[in-house]
C-alpha cells in the first residue's frame, strides 16, 4: 500500500502504461515539460521522450483524429484534454468516428484510444473550466465511460483503460485530484473490472448513487445522516457507459430507496437514465420514485455562485426527507 | 500573379486577379519580410507602403499610443497583484504585447466590431470598455462583464478560436447591410465598416480559423485576422503549431497576409489601418501576424520556468515595446519629463481605480443566472427556481432561528 493523490495515482498509472506497453503513448496540449496543466502527466516526457509524450499542435480534432488514425495502426494513444468544456472542437471525431469505427467495419477494426477529460466544479475558476458533459458522451453508443473517486481506482483504472479494445473516456475529478488515499500497487490489479460499482457503505434505509467528484459528499451525507439515525447505503458507479445496473437493483431491492447524485445538470442526465431503469427492475421494491440530484438547467454558474449549484450534502439530505416522506 | 490551376470556372475572375494583386504588391516574400518601423533602438526607419500610414501620425496621437501602452501595462500589474491577493481567480497578463493591443485597437475606427479571445485587456482600453468591469470575469462574478453594444468590443472567447468564425459571420452580416442600404438609397449614411478577429499562434492550429479563413476568402469579408504570435501557447512553442510565419498562411486562402513586428506601435498602427481600410473598401479579409512576445506567464496559474529559459525572456525584453517609444519620443522632442510624469501618475490613479472597483463588483445571486438561462420563459427552469427558492427557504428559517436562539442566550 502506498499512499498517494489521484493527479500522482494516474500519473503513477501512466508511467506503468508506458513502461510495460510500447506502442502506448500520450498525447496532448502541454502535457510535456509542463507536465500538463494539472502536472497529472509531470516527468514523464523526461522518462519516455517527446515519441512518447507527445505536446501535439493546439487541435483537439486533431488530437482525437490522430489519435485515431494511430490506433488503426496499432498503438495505444491515451489522449489529455485540457479541460471538460474544451472537448467541444473534437466531439466531432469522438462521437462520429472513434465511437463507430468498430460497428462500420463489421468488428473488424478496434480503435482503442483513451481520452482522459478533467471535469466537474468547485474549483473556482472561470467559464468552461468546470463542466460535466458525460452525459453527451454516454449518450453515444461504442464509448466506454469511467470515473475514478479515488487514487486507487485512479491508478488501476488508466491502465485497464489502456488494455481495453474499446475507445475508453476517463472523466477525473479534478476538485479530487488533491485527494489522498491507499493505493494497493500490487493488487487486486488489472483483473477488477473497472466496468463495476462499489458498494463503499453499507445501509439499509436508503441508496444513494454517485460518481466521480460527488461520492466523498455521498459518504459526507451517509455520514451526517447516521447521526440522525438513517441508514445510507452508498454507491461508488465508477462506470458511466456501462452502467453496472445488476449493483444498484440489488442495493435497492434492500434499501427500497434511490437518490441519485451527480453534478452534471439533472435533466438529460445519467441520473435518468438510472431512475428509469430502477424503476423498471425493481418497482415493486421501490418505497418512493428515485429522486435525483444535480446541477440545474443552466449553463455552469460563475465562480462566486457555484456553491449554490453544486450539489452538496444538505442537497442529498434533503433528498432523502424527501424519499422518506413516502 | 503568375499562373492558376488548370482549372475550372474561376479562371480569369476579376476579383481574384485584383486580390492577388493586391497582395503581391504588398507582401513581396511575406516569410522573408516584417514590416517594422520603429526599431529597438527608438530610430524611426521607411517603408514604401506603411510609412504613409506613419506619417499621418500626429504628436499628440503618438503620446495616446504612449500612455495607453502605460496605461494597460500599469493595469496589468494590478490585476496580477489583485490575484495574488485572492480578489481573482485567474489573472491573464499581457505584458508585452502592448504594443500589437494598443496599436490595432487605434487603428480601428467606432464602426468596426472587435471580437477579442480573452487576453486583449490592450484593445478593450482603445475601446473604452471600462477596465474595472473587465475584472468581472476573472473574479468570477461574470461570464461577461460588459455590452458588447456599447463599445463594438465582444466578450471575451475561451474556447480557443471559435470567436474567428463568428467575426467573419459577422462580417457577411455588414456585406448584406450594406448591399440593403445600396437597394432602399440608404448608402453611405454609414461609414463602412470592417471587423477584427484576434486570436494566437497556438489558437491558428484549430479547425475554426482554418474554416473561418475559408468562408472569409470565399465571401470576401470585411475581416482582418489579427494573429498575434507571442511564441507560447502555455508550454507549447509556435514552431509546434507552424514552420512557416503564420502570415505566409494567408497565400492559401487567396488574400493578403502580414508579418509586422509587434512590438513596433507604429508599424502596427500603420499596417492594421491599411488592413481595416483595405477590408472596408471591400477588398477583402487580410491575415496579420504581430511578430511579439509573452514576456510574464501565460496565466497566473502557469510556471514558465518550467518550459522555457529566461534567456529566451531577456532577449525580448530587450524589444519593449514601451521603451523603444519612450527613446523616440524624447530623441524628438515629442515628449518631455512633465509627460512621462504624468502618464505614471495617470497609471496609479486607474490601478487605484481599478483596485477599488474590483473589491466592491458585487457577488451575484444565483437567480440571475436562472433569469439568464433562456431569452423567454423555460418550465423547466421555472421548476428548478422554485424548488431552489423553496429549499433555500428552509435554511432561512434554520438561520433565523439559530441566530435567535443565540440572541437569546446573551
Ligand atoms: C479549445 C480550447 N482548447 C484548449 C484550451 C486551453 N488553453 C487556454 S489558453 C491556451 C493556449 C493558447 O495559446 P495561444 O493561442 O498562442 O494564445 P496566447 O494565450 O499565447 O495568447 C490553451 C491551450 C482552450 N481555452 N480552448
Amino acid at each position: 500500500m502506498t499512499t498517494m493523490t489521484i493527479a500522482k495515482a494516474i500519473n503513477e498509472g501512466l508511467r506503468a502504461t508506458l513502461a510495460a506497453n510500447p506502442k502506448s503513448l500520450l498525447m496532448g496540449e502541454d502535457i510535456g515539460p509542463l507536465g500538463g496543466v494539472y502536472r497529472v502527466t509531470d516527468g514523464l516526457i523526461g522518462e519516455f521522450g517527446p515519441d512518447r509524450v507527445v505536446d501535439t499542435p493546439l487541435a483537439e480534432s486533431g488530437i482525437i483524429g490522430t489519435a485515431i488514425g494511430l490506433a488503426l495502426r496499432g498503438y495505444s494513444p491515451v489522449c489529455e484534454i485540457q479541460f471538460d468544456g474544451f472537448v467541444f472542437p473534437g466531439f466531432n471525431q469522438i462521437t462520429t468516428q472513434l465511437a463507430k469505427i468498430h460497428s462500420r467495419s463489421s468488428g473488424n477494426l478496434s480503435v482503442p484510444v483513451v481520452i482522459r477529460i478533467p471535469y466537474g466544479g468547485g474549483i473556482g475558476s472561470i467559464e468552461h473550466h468546470s463542466e460535466s458533459p458525460e452525459a453527451l458522451f454516454a449518450h453515444t453508443a461504442g464509448l466506454r465511460i469511467i470515473t475514478p473517486s479515488n487514487p486507487h481506482d485512479a491508478y488501476w483504472m488508466i491502465q485497464q483503460a489502456v488494455e481495453c479494445k474499446d475507445p475508453v473516456i476517463i472523466f477525473e475529478p479534478k476538485r479530487r485530484y488533491w485527494l489522498k488515499g491507499d493505493v494497493d500497487v500490487q493488487g487486486p490489479g488489472p483483473s477488477e473490472d473497472p466496468f463495476k460499482a462499489h458498494v463503499l457503505r453499507e445501509g439499509t434505509d436508503a441508496t444513494v448513487v454517485a460518481y466521480g467528484p460527488l461520492v466523498p459528499v455521498a459518504l459526507a451525507a451517509a455520514n451526517a445522516a447516521e447521526e440522525d439515525g438513517r441508514s445510507l447505503e452508498v454507491i461508488d458507479l465508477r462506470s458511466i457507459s456501462p452502467i453496472d445496473f445488476d449493483t444498484v437493483t440489488a442495493s435497492v431491492r434492500k434499501t427500497g430507496r434511490l437518490i441519485v447524485a451527480h453534478e452534471a445538470p439533472t435533466f438529460g442526465g445519467v441520473g435518468g437514465e438510472i431512475a428509469a431503469r430502477i424503476s423498471e427492475r425493481a418497482f415493486h421494491s421501490l418505497e418512493a420514485p428515485v429522486i435525483r440530484v444535480g446541477g440545474f438547467h443552466m449553463p455552469y454558474p460563475v465562480a462566486k455562485v457555484e456553491e449554490d449549484y453544486l450539489p452538496d450534502i444538505d442537497r442529498i439530505l434533503e433528498a432523502l426527507d424527501r424519499a422518506l416522506s413516502y | 500573379m503568375g499562373t492558376h490551376l488548370p482549372s475550372t470556372e474561376f479562371d480569369g475572375t476579376a476579383v481574384d486577379d485584383q486580390r492577388e494583386a493586391d497582395a503581391e504588391a504588398v507582401l513581396g516574400e511575406p516569410a522573408a519580410h516584417m514590416v517594422q518601423l520603429l526599431g529597438p533602438d527608438g530610430k524611426l526607419g521607411a517603408d514604401p507602403v506603411f510609412s504613409n500610414y506613419a506619417d499621418k501620425l500626429t504628436p499628440e496621437a503618438l503620446r495616446g499610443l504612449y500612455a495607453d501602452m502605460a496605461a494597460i501595462r500599469r493595469f496589468d500589474v494590478e490585476a496580477t497583484a489583485l490575484q495574488r491577493q485572492g480578489q481573482l481567480a485567474l489573472w491573464v497578463p499581457l505584458t508585452g504585447q502592448e504594443a500589437a493591443q494598443i496599436g490595432s485597437g487605434r487603428a480601428s475606427q467606432p464602426q468596426d466590431y472587435i471580437f477579442p479571445t480573452y487576453r486583449e485587456h490592450g484593445v478593450a482600453l482603445t475601446r473604452n470598455v471600462d477596465l474595472a468591469e473587465l475584472l468581472r470575469q476573472f473574479r468570477g462574478v461574470s461570464n461577461g462583464g460588459w455590452n458588447p453594444k456599447d463599445t463594438n468590443f465582444h466578450l471575451y472567447t475561451l474556447v480557443l478560436a471559435a470567436q474567428t468564425l463568428h467575426a467573419v459571420g459577422y462580417a457577411m452580416g455588414i456585406q448584406r447591410d450594406q448591399k440593403l442600404a445600396a437597394a432602399t438609397g440608404a448608402a453611405g449614411k454609414e461609414p463602412d465598416a470592417a471587423v477584427i478577429a484576434y486570436f494566437g499562434d497556438g489558437a491558428s492550429s484549430e479547425g475554426d480559423v482554418h474554416e473561418s479563413m475559408v468562408f472569409a476568402s470565399s465571401y470576401n469579408a470585411p475581416v482582418v485576422f489579427f494573429c498575434q504570435n507571442n511564441h507560447w501557447a502555455i508550454s507549447v512553442p509556435s514552431n509546434v503549431q507552424t514552420r512557416v510565419p503564420l502570415s505566409n498562411r494567408a497565400k492559401g486562402y487567396g488574400f493578403p497576409g502580414i508579418r509586422v513586428d509587434g512590438n513596433d506601435v507604429i508599424a502596427v498602427h500603420a499596417v492594421t489601418e491599411w488592413a481595416l481600410e483595405h477590408a472596408r473598401r471591400g477588398k477583402g479579409p487580410v491575415l496579420i501576424e504581430a511578430f511579439t512576445y509573452r514576456v510574464g506567464a501565460h496565466t497566473t496559474a502557469d510556471d514558465p520556468t518550467k518550459y522555457r529559459e529566461s534567456a529566451e525572456e531577456d532577449a525580448w525584453r530587450a524589444k519593449d515595446p514601451l521603451a523603444r517609444l519612450e527613446k523616440y519620443l524624447s530623441a524628438e522632442g515629442l515628449a518631455d519629463d512633465a509627460f512621462f510624469a504624468k502618464v505614471k501618475a495617470d497609471g496609479d490613479e486607474l490601478a487605484a481605480y481599478v483596485r477599488r472597483t474590483a473589491h466592491d463588483l458585487e457577488d451575484p445571486d444565483i437567480r440571475q443566472s436562472f433569469a439568464n438561462v433562456y431569452a423567454e420563459a423555460h418550465p423547466l427552469v421555472a421548476e428548478e427556481l422554485a424548488w431552489f427558492e423553496e429549499y433555500s427557504a428552509g435554511f432561512a428559517g434554520e438561520e433565523e432561528s439559530a441566530g435567535q436562539a443565540a440572541k437569546a442566550g446573551h
